[in-house]
């Protein structure tokens, strides 16, 4: 064996117990880190390939990000297990038998017999100069301009559809304006008043 | 070397339409950021002229020639620009009736036509999707505004019910979807619908690929089914139809369905055309079943907006059976159905969001009851309506029929010919019985039906609703269209 | 003896697997360079908590450490052995397991991210030619020990500490993000060596001209993710009493320290090398001090620099007072996004009309 092909079972094995581990475990905080154990035997296969920008992504986007704001949800959630759980044992033998059949058309389908290296081609390997980001620009800004644009539509709904959903428009509570708070200068607040012997005349001045 | 980063802006005409209508949605939602309560209004109608000026940009590309440029991403051939021109007359007609409904309901917002101009967007891109990429992300800018468009009205549960149903079921076919095309891309090595066209017609089609493709293509037509509600996956319909507010379930019911229809002829025809013995017997399957569920499923319905759900489920049967004919003339009949059908639907709802009032929706089918007495002008134009969806003559949905079942019969399906008449005539019983109501029962203590919709919406559904006879006068001008644009 | 072993365990390993010979020279190499590395990396995380008790004395009108060894010099070697014998204590109810791996996941990625810093010309342990995202990538992992730490310790204000950590990081990130995109922008590359490289050339050739915003944001959002004063609402001792580490002891608040430390620095030297020209010296094409300074190693100048920026750090703690938490988040989303927003685009201008020395 090659120490690459060592290196990808290596990997392959964490991705894969990972991803079990996260669908078995009852705790919810548990199954999220999993799921970053996950992401990172996948970034590490991504590597594998010459992916290197993507594993980079992934790990940026999915482990630095999303991950982060489920866990947040995760802590502001009091998540009852029993419930999640009641409905489960009855829906069992359903799930697996669909689970069977989905297997074994994928295996039918997708098998290393139909998209072997026996099939179909393994890509060229790349010399150790070879940059992918500069590929995927230029792939992204010419030919793929349009989706990527479009892309960037549908970023633009979700920010609308969040303001929307959760925007307030009239607000009700009690709110510190925090640019106000911050312009304010000591002598909005202050007032020095000088204070000389009793049998002088007292007199204010402005603070500064 | 040329520059890769340098193209041909002269290209770029034939997507003008989306360009200006992008550039105005970022417009729009600038000056609706400034503008003040009695200022609201504004919004509204720089929605309707920019939709105005989009449909004009379209109107002036038919008859140009079939151009693909982005890469092959984007087509604009006839298809797609009549497809457009509809789709957007659909969407002014649809914002006359929303604007009524949004004030009674205290849910005029800016945002609700910003984010219908961004699902025209998504549906225009769809159109012209020449790519599965494109199509996908097309979908998924439609999908992600009519999320939110039903969630809108974030004070009642059963809407906030209905988004959460629509989302976690829509992104479950998007799933499918995606899925679906993932195999095509994986087996032909190729996003573009052209390229995808010339691998699976392509004679050396050996076991393997063919049974890939198949693979696929399973997955594919389940997305598409689910996104236009064919039975079995119709379960988010009547309940997102009666959850969601009047408007946007018009909104829903109307416009996307030619898209979706749009991208069916992308990838079905276009695209896996070479394959239509394959998807055939799917669609046959789904297609019965619609016609079947939604006609006996609607029998048992109070509730106005949950019939209606129904009803566009059996009409969505029928839509797919031209395409189990597998010949132009069948997929020129669906489109004029669907016409016929966003027609019938649009009038159908505008009459439902015309009895609104404040604090009041109109959805019971009790709450028609002696409609006839107060209000004789609508409930004739609700007469016209029914009778049409129920499939008499001489209104646009008895020819819609017509050419369907004339259609499947030339290509020899008798069988299922039969059952569909079968269950259009069981279908009628629920129309006439909206029409008893109106017309023959004693309206409820202390229901009047006084109409506050302002003029211009009075008098536009007026329009729509004749127009469903005249159309249904005329309706070979119309199936001429519909076949030119294969 | 041991040579005789060695060379039967090196000829029995190249009999079964042939390419192991190279992997292990690979592997030893890679771990001396780790060693090389974190080693000194600790001894100055050390000294930096020694210097900053010392200048906040001295800031303050005080004296700082000055009982263990001359003039306080053996203070962070006693404070280490303190904490190392000192017992490590669960909180009841703590999930133990969750509660011993938040540490561990604070200090990983802090070491983690230093294996792509170039020091010097040549002087790195890995050459990665995405180093700058893997720099962001792996530095926002460090919110997991914190977050972990909050939650796996089943205490209120761990809990609180957490929740305003993960919104923070969150939100700098982004900022963090958008300033740098400046820089690669004009530099071309995210690879930090080619970076450094297009900074060739005095100190008008630095970044920090073109880009002076975004190097104050990028120095302010470090102080936020590196939870530093005047923005350590995630400690906040005087509100939630210390915040994530209230329920640590022993060792493994220690090593929630070093991470934060070992950060600190980390950001500092990344300022130095995004806009400070990095290993460069600041006298390049003067023609008579360029001549008399020649003889200074690359990596002095980068380290005097970064020393600058550690001293940033430890001045701006002894000014300021602490901001309130919600102050801190529209200083993110209201002030730092839209300006980085805006140079962005000052940038694409400048570039498209190369403006200045800083684009070829």
């Amino acid at each position: 064996m090659e120490f690459e092909q060592i290196l990808f079972y290596i990997f392959s094995f964490w991705f894969v117990a990972s991803s079990l581990a996260m669908i078995f475990s009852r705790n919810a905080a548990k199954a999220v880190l999993f799921l970053i154990l996950a992401f990172f035997s996948a970034a590490s296969i991504w590597i594998l390939l010459e992916a290197e920008f993507l594993a980079i992504i992934l790990i940026l986007v999915y482990v630095g990000a999303v991950m982060v704001l489920f866990l947040f949800v995760i802590k502001m959630l009091n998540i009852d297990k029993s419930t999640l759980r009641a409905k489960f044992a009855g829906y069992l033998p359903l799930g697996l038998v669909v689970a069977a059949v989905i297997v074994a058309e994928m295996i039918l389908v997708l098998g290393s017999h139909q998209f072997g290296l026996e099939v179909v081609a393994a890509p060229a390997r790349h010399s150790a100069d070879y940059s992918n980001i500069t590929v995927l620009a230029t792939q992204l800004y010419t030919t793929y301009v349009y989706p990527f644009e479009l892309a960037a539509v549908l970023l633009l709904i979700a920010i609308i559809a969040a303001i929307t959903l959760v925007h307030q428009s009239q607000i009700k509570r009690k709110q510190q304006s925090i640019s106000e708070q911050v312009k304010v200068r000591a002598k909005d607040r202050l007032r020095l008043i000088s204070i000389t012997s009793p049998n002088k005349k007292t007199k204010e001045v402005d603070g500064g | 070397m040329t520059n890769p980063y340098s193209f041909d802006i002269a290209s770029l005409s034939v997507a003008i339409p989306e360009i200006f209508l992008l550039s105005a949605i970022v417009v729009i939602l600038l000056i609706d950021l400034f503008l003040t309560q009695p200022f609201k209004q504004v919004t509204y109608y720089l929605t309707q002229l920019s939709l105005l000026i989009t449909a004009i940009l379209a109107f002036n590309l038919i008859g140009q020639p079939d151009t693909i440029i982005f890469s092959d991403s984007f087509i604009l051939d006839k298809l797609a620009a009549v497809f457009k021109v509809l789709m957007l007359g659909a969407a002014m007609v649809a914002m006359v009736y929303t604007r009524h409904y949004l004030i009674q309901h205290s849910l005029f917002r800016g945002e609700y036509f910003i984010l219908v101009l961004l699902a025209m967007l998504g549906m225009m891109v769809m159109v012209s999707g020449y790519s599965l990429l494109t199509l996908y992300l097309g979908l998924e800018i439609l999908s992600l505004s009519l999320y939110t468009l039903i969630a809108i009205a974030r004070k009642r549960s059963n809407a906030i019910e209905a988004a959460l149903k629509y989302f976690v079921l829509g992104a479950i076919a998007s799933g499918l979807l995606l899925y679906g095309m993932s195999m095509v891309y994986g087996i032909s090595g190729s996003l573009n619908i052209g390229e995808i066209a010339q691998f699976s017609s392509a004679t050396n089609l050996g076991g393997r690929e063919a049974l890939i493709i198949n693979f696929g293509l399973v997955f594919l037509v389940i997305g598409i089914a689910f996104k236009l509600g064919a039975v079995p996956f119709h379960m988010w319909v009547p309940d997102v139809y009666q959850g969601a507010p009047t408007a946007t379930t018009m909104f829903i019911a109307t416009v996307p369905k030619i898209a979706v229809v749009a991208m069916l002829v992308r990838i079905l025809i276009d695209g896996l055309g070479a394959m239509q013995l394959d998807w055939q017997g799917l669609f046959v399957a789904l297609s019965l079943l619609s016609i079947a569920i939604g006609s006996l499923a609607a029998l048992m319905q109070t509730n106005i907006k949950r019939l209606l759900a129904y009803s566009t489920i059996s009409h969505i049967g029928f839509i797919m059976l031209g395409f189990v004919t597998g010949v132009i003339a069948g997929y020129g009949a669906a489109v004029f159905y669907v016409l016929a059908y966003v027609i019938m639907s649009l009038a159908a709802f505008g009459v439902i969001i015309l009895l609104n009032k404040k604090g009041f929706e109109a959805e019971q089918i009790s709450d028609y009851k002696g409609l006839n007495k107060h209000a004789p002008w609508f409930a004739l134009m609700l007469l016209i309506v029914m009778l049409s969806m129920a499939g008499v003559p001489p209104f646009i949905g008895f020819y819609a029929k017509f050419f369907i079942l004339q259609q499947i019969l030339s290509a020899g399906f008798v069988s299922i010919a039969i059952i569909a008449v079968i269950f259009a005539v069981i279908s009628a019983y629920y129309y006439l019985k909206i029409i008893k109501t109106m017309y023959f029962d004693v309206p409820e203590e202390g229901n009047t039906f006084s109409i506050s919709a302002p003029m211009d919406m009075q008098i536009i559904l007026s329009i729509n609703a004749v127009l469903i006879l005249v159309v249904g006068l005329l309706p070979n001008q119309w199936l001429k269209l519909a076949l030119s644009l294969f | 003896m041991m040579m005789a072993l060695w060379q039967a365990f090196v000829v029995s390993t190249h009999n079964l697997l042939p390419w192991f010979d190279g992997v292990i020279a690979t592997v030893l190499i890679i771990l001396i360079k780790a060693f090389a590395l974190i080693m000194p990396l600790m001894l100055v995380v050390a000294y930096f908590t020694y210097a900053e008790r010392k200048m906040i004395g001295y800031m303050q009108l005080r004296i700082g450490p000055n009982r263990v060894g001359p003039r306080g010099w053996l203070q962070p070697i006693a404070d280490a052995l303190k904490l190392m014998t000192k017992e490590i204590i669960f909180p009841s109810k703590a999930n133990i397991y969750l509660f011993l791996l938040a540490p561990v996941l604070a200090i990983a990625p802090a070491i983690a991210v230093w294996a792509v810093i170039p020091f010097a010309e040549g002087i790195f342990v890995v050459d990665l030619d995405v180093s700058l995202l893997y720099v962001l990538a792996i530095g926002s992992i460090g919110v997991y020990g914190i977050i972990l730490a909050g939650w796996a310790s089943n205490s209120k204000y761990p809990l609180l500490g957490a929740l305003r950590s993960a919104s923070l990081l969150v939100s700098y990130e982004i900022v963090i993000g958008f300033a740098l995109v400046t820089v690669v922008m004009i530099a071309g590359s995210v690879n930090l060596n080619t970076i450094v490289e297009a900074q060739r050339g005095g100190i008008l050739h630095w970044y920090w001209l073109p880009l002076l915003p975004m190097m104050i944001i990028f120095f302010i959002s470090a102080l936020v993710e590196t939870n530093r004063a005047p923005f350590d609402v995630v400690e906040g001792e005087s509100e939630i009493v210390g915040g994530t580490h209230v329920e640590y002891s022993g060792m493994t608040f220690a090593i929630f320290f070093l991470a934060e430390y070992a950060n600190m620095i980390l950001m500092a030297v990344l300022a130095v090398l995004l806009f400070f020209g990095g290993w460069h010296s600041p006298f390049m094409g003067i023609p008579y001090l360029e001549f008399m300074f020649s003889w200074v190693p690359g990596i002095v100048w980068l380290l005097a620099k970064s020393s600058f920026f550690m001293f940033l750090y430890l001045w701006v703690r002894a000014t300021f007072p602490r901001f309130r938490y919600d102050q801190i988040m529209r200083l993110s989303w209201k002030v730092f996004l839209p300006i980085t927003i805006i140079w962005i685009f000052v940038v694409a201008l400048m570039t498209q009309l190369k403006l200045g020395v800083w684009f070829g």
